[in-house]
């Protein structure tokens, strides 16, 4: 890649490639949104409609003050987001058990 | 117990993490959250082939075959996501005391297991093919 004299020095990279790391996860998690919003419209259950797409509302704010914080260490952004993913995973759970 | 509640709190708390060692160079710090990153999207891409599994694919011959794996793969995207927490603590603390990271059997077991499923699968949908 670069010369290690430049690598040596990447003010802002680290930083950057972690938030597009962020956004992917984004992505990724908006899919589960909709796919449990989906799964939860097939039984008209609109509470759970609206909670699938909320949480994805929640995620992207805990993704973007993480950015913002502008500090190395993370806060509770991580453990906050492997909550979330437990969340629709339990909620998909419940989901597919109550058909 | 302790020792779960106690490893829970350090998730929650970044003072708590940041109170051993010595700050290692910010680059890591966001390179093991990066790999965090990764392995959350991989437990995100499991609970999303568990939703879609539910929803897209025909009822199997076996009964319940399909929700059975569904749920599956719901619950094993959610041990993921959390052993991607634990995981990132541990390597954090790691770094700032200077240590080797911690071994880890989990993504072993992972493979193995989704080996497994795949190859159920497989036989599964030979067996409807040949009936």
């Amino acid at each position: 890649m670069n010369a290690p004299q430049e690598s040596r020095n990447d003010p802002g990279l680290s930083r950057e490639r972690t938030w597009l790391a962020w956004s992917r996860t984004l992505l990724v998690a908006a899919g589960v949104a909709v796919l449990t919003a989906r799964l939860a419209a097939t039984e008209r259950d609109l509470l759970n409609v609206a909670l699938a797409l909320a949480g994805w509302t929640a995620l992207f704010t805990v993704a973007f003050r993480r950015y913002r914080s502008r500090r190395a260490g993370p806060g509770p952004a991580l453990p906050l987001f492997a909550l979330f993913t437990v969340g629709y995973a339990a909620l998909g759970t419940l989901l597919v058990l109550n058909r | 117990m302790r020792g779960v509640l106690g490893a829970i709190r350090r998730w929650f708390d970044p003072e708590e993490v940041r109170r051993v060692g010595t700050t290692p160079d910010y680059r890591y710090s966001l390179a093991n959250e990066r790999t965090f990153l990764a392995w959350i999207r991989t437990g995100l891409a499991l609970v999303a082939g568990g939703l879609a599994t539910a929803q897209f694919l025909p009822p199997l011959p076996i009964t319940h075959l399909r929700e059975v794996i569904s749920v599956a793969l719901l619950l094993l995207g959610g041990a993921v996501a959390v052993r991607a927490v634990d995981r990132w603590a541990r390597t954090e603390r790691a770094m700032r005391l200077g240590r080797d990271l911690p071994a880890s059997r989990f993504p072993a077991l992972l493979a193995i297991l989704v080996g497994l499923g795949a190859a159920l699968l497989v036989v599964t949908v030979l067996v409807q093919a040949f009936e």
